[in-house]
């Protein structure tokens, strides 16, 4: 266990190393920020001292050692633009996106699970045959067109919601949430709502082939066979079992639902991280992308070294295999 | 859908009477292009910051819609020899804290500008050149310059002055080399407190969320009457159909910019728009490198010559091009077709400057005349993000081209890239576009056509190495030239120079939009900024 562990820490190092390197040599191949940066009217001296300050006038490997030396002690660079740490910028956007995946994570199980277990029970049926097709729309429809659509419909035409922007805030432990107060909730729910119809599709698919497979197992024949009625053997029985990989996989996308919202975020100038990426590339403060790329690279990386050590800790399998190998 | 609507509004009007303040009708939302990236007046010398910022902090002088220098915190100034200047300071004037405004806030301030730390663009350039400053009495100041300096109170406007109390500056005293007894001078992040944001202007800071929004509330005890609205909130809405939907919606009550496409549909819907004549020409630019060998990037054709150092080849490209169809057909009623770097009446340029004339045939004969009968092919290179309709301006100046011989390609790119290649003379032949942020020619003959001089900072933009001496002796000489009849008189002849040798081509002059919900009256800015003071409820 203890090989499998430093071999597993060993990999994800190397990754975030070669990440680093392409993160870096990529985004400081394009443009020149100086140029973006500087008033038009600025002078060439005037931009030849912003490149000296930004560090723009050293040769690309003293940028990259300098940067790597910076954060290897935590200190992923200061953004261009707002000269303040990037990753304090960074954070500061990071309620708003956490809270947007939230209330897209409550939506998608609301809508997704309830749709696939009644699709599960019935798979013939019109309701059944209807959830199916519908949930390949939430699949295929593409995410910026549908926030569009929805802004169409419920901001401008019916004008109940809202068409951009966070809304009013309140300090909950210090951390600023819309959640709390009306205002916020009524800018939270088209974004989230869009960026909850794929997730939901996806429940909906993984909850109907649940409810299927569970709806043939002993238990529930034998949970018939004694009389309880079906409300509760869905409720209880089948929902309980079905749930499993619902959470699984739901897990695994909240992480992409945090680090790449950048379109829904975009249409809805909702100020989470995803919009700041965009902001950044467009401004070229390229400290920012770096150190958001980074900080995602980081994420999944932590993610699948946690999900591999719980895999080795459940399942002696991998634990054998990889003693012997 | 109607009826639910009402149930639904009906339903929620006891929280809509809680949340709401009672002065809903003195309240105004703008939905921005781009958010200043500070609240720090002295921090980044761009147009959104410089926008915000004539809310909160004022300068000695401001510019108007029209971009002439009027008084605001000095009533008045004059030039009392080629070197000296005496400003006499509004008196009764308060910072939103309380404390009175004089003379020694603006030396705390002109003190302030080269101690901020990593600006990403510094308003160092609008203090420079200052020898010394004496206080007469507290509101009379003058101020003595190492060389003629007659874009001072030009300057001025830029410069926002913060309270010298605020930041323990009260003996702060003035030095060309760096003040002294300057106290703790605030950073960049220290404005975005609204207890530290303290100006004399119409509206103070209440909250600055980055990338949500930034709320202003009426400066009651301003200067120069109760200003219009009890609460500004600016909101950033970088994508422009999420900036309709926004107004559409009822979000925003005033939009930067909207996309032409949808002005019939907001006009049909009750909305109504403005538009202003901004400073900003759209022009071409043509290597001009006249080394021997040079071939401009893209051309081809030309047996290893530079075409473009001739001045038939560059009159017959102006010549070749149908400004008014590019207005009409292209821009809707956004543009003006140019004939010079300036709209009339601003500073520095001539009421009656010809449009050059659409002459495709002459066009041909002065090619023909200067070695090229058969044309030669080249590469347009324009940003597609930058200015309004840039790519498309750049097809149609290709395809009218293309109809004299000089078979023209188009290479658009997004603007970070576009700059960057340009400033690394990647190009043979470019569109781009200029605001003279001063509102005087000046600023267009110094960035674009001067010669370029990294050490007086002459030609910075001037990336097609254009060099006309007879020009810079003229641009020079009315830097130096303080009265301002004869200033103005240097400037128009050099840039009647500048247009008869085709030293820059210019295209047209933008019209910037904006549309706002009906009820409001918006007087349209030539320096495109959007501020809540030219914004009234219509009577």
């Amino acid at each position: 266990m203890l090989v499998y562990l430093i071999r597993r820490i060993g990999q994800s190092l190397l990754v975030i190393a070669v990440m680093a390197v392409l993160v870096f040599l990529a985004v400081y191949a394009v443009g020149d920020p100086v140029a973006i940066l500087a008033n038009p009217e600025a002078t060439q001296q005037e931009l030849d001292a912003i490149a000296a300050r930004l560090g723009l006038d050293r040769p690309l490997w003293e940028q990259f050692a300098i940067f790597v030396w910076n954060a290897l002690q935590g200190d992923l660079g200061t953004s261009f633009v707002y000269s303040e740490s990037a990753l304090t910028v960074i954070l500061e956007r990071l309620p708003a996106t956490m809270e947007l995946a939230f209330v897209a994570l409550v939506l998608s199980i609301l809508i997704g699970v309830p749709l696939g277990v009644i699709a599960g029970l019935k798979p013939d049926g019109l309701a059944g045959r209807t959830i199916m097709s519908t949930s390949i729309l939430g699949f295929s429809l593409p995410n910026f067109w549908i926030g569009l659509m929805l802004i169409l419909l419920f901001a401008v035409e019916l004008q109940w919601l809202p068409a951009s922007g966070r809304g009013d805030t309140v300090d909950v432990l210090g951390v600023p949430l819309s959640m709390f107060t009306l205002d916020g909730l009524s800018h939270l729910l088209l974004p989230a709502f869009t960026l909850a119809l794929y997730k939901s599709s996806l429940v909906i698919r993984i909850a109907q082939a649940g409810t299927r497979e569970v709806m043939l197992q002993d238990y529930v024949r034998f949970a018939r066979a004694k009389g309880l009625s079906p409300r509760r053997i869905v409720m209880v029985h089948v929902l309980k079992n079905m749930m499993i990989p619902v959470v699984t996989v739901l897990g695994l996308e909240l992480g992409s639902m945090i680090a790449f919202a950048v379109v829904t975020e975009t249409v809805f100038s909702y100020p989470g991280m995803g919009k700041l990426l965009i902001d950044s590339i467009n401004r070229l403060d390229r400290p920012i992308v770096v150190a958001y790329l980074m900080l995602t690279v980081f994420i999944f990386v932590i993610i699948n070294l946690v999900v591999d050590m719980l895999y080795a800790a459940i399942d002696p399998r991998v634990r054998l295999s990889e003693a012997k190998g | 859908m109607q009826r639910t609507a009402k149930r639904l509004a009906l339903a929620s009007l006891p929280l809509a009477m809680i949340f709401a303040t009672p002065a809903l009708a003195q309240e105004l939302t703008i939905g921005l292009t781009s958010e200043p990236t500070a609240v720090d007046p002295h921090f980044h010398n761009l147009g959104p910051n410089n926008a915000l910022r004539s809310h909160i902090f004022e300068g000695l002088t401001q510019a108007d819609e029209n971009q002439q220098n009027v008084a605001s915190l000095a009533s008045d100034w004059e030039a009392v020899d080629d070197t000296t200047w005496r400003f006499n300071l509004r008196e009764g004037v308060t910072f939103s804290d309380g404390t009175p405004f004089d003379a020694q806030d603006v030396i705390y301030t002109i003190c302030r500008v080269p101690t901020v730390q990593d600006s990403p663009s510094s308003f160092t350039g609008f203090v420079a050149g200052i020898d010394s400053i004496e206080v007469e009495d507290p509101h009379t100041m003058v101020f003595r310059t190492a060389s003629p300096l007659p874009l001072l109170p030009t300057n001025f406007a830029s410069v926002g002055i913060i309270s010298a109390e605020a930041f323990g500056g009260e003996n702060a005293t003035y030095a060309p080399d760096g003040c002294e007894n300057m106290g703790t001078p605030p950073q960049a992040a220290d404005f975005n407190d609204p207890e530290k944001a303290i100006g004399t202007g119409p509206y103070k800071l209440e909250s600055y969320v980055r990338g949500d929004s930034i709320v202003l509330s009426r400066n009651e005890n301003y200067w120069d009457g109760t200003p219009t609205w009890e609460q500004v909130t600016m909101r950033p809405i970088a994508n422009e159909g999420a900036r309709v939907a926004a107004l559409l919606a009822g979000d925003v009550d005033v939009i930067e910019t909207p996309p032409i496409q949808d002005f019939d549909r907001l006009r049909r819907d009750g909305y109504q728009i403005a538009q202003g004549l901004s400073n900003r020409v759209i022009y071409l630019h043509l290597d001009n490198n006249a080394e021997e060998g040079h071939v401009p990037p893209g051309v081809e054709g030309t047996n290893g010559e530079n075409p473009f150092t001739d001045v038939r080849v560059r009159e017959a490209i102006s010549k070749a091009i149908d400004r008014q169809a590019i207005a009409s057909r292209l821009m809707g009623t956004l543009a003006v077709p140019a004939g010079d770097l300036l709209p009339y009446p601003m500073f520095g340029t001539r009421e009656d400057t010809p449009v050059d004339p659409y002459d495709p045939d002459r066009s041909r004969e002065l090619l023909a005349e200067a070695g090229y009968p058969n044309g030669f092919s080249l590469v347009l290179s324009a940003p597609n993000d930058r200015y309004m309709n840039d790519e498309k301006i750049a097809q149609a100046v290709a395809q009218m081209l293309a109809r004299i011989g000089i078979n023209t390609t188009v290479d658009a790119m997004t603007a970070s890239t576009f700059f960057s290649r340009r400033n690394n003379y990647e190009y043979g032949m470019w569109l781009a576009g200029w605001g003279a942020a001063t509102g005087e020619i000046s600023s267009p003959l110094i960035a674009l056509v001067a010669t370029r001089n990294a050490d007086t900072g002459m030609g910075a933009t001037n990336r097609q190495n254009y060099s006309n001496p007879e020009i810079d002796a003229l641009v020079e000489e009315a830097m130096r030239t303080v009265d301002e009849d004869a200033r103005e008189a240097l400037l128009q002849e050099a840039a009647t120079m500048a247009m008869a040798d085709y030293a820059t081509i210019p295209l047209h002059f933008e019209v910037t939009p904006w549309a706002f919900r009906e009820g409001l009256n918006l007087t349209p800015r030539a320096d495109q900024y959007t501020l809540a003071m030219e914004i009234e409820p219509a009577s």
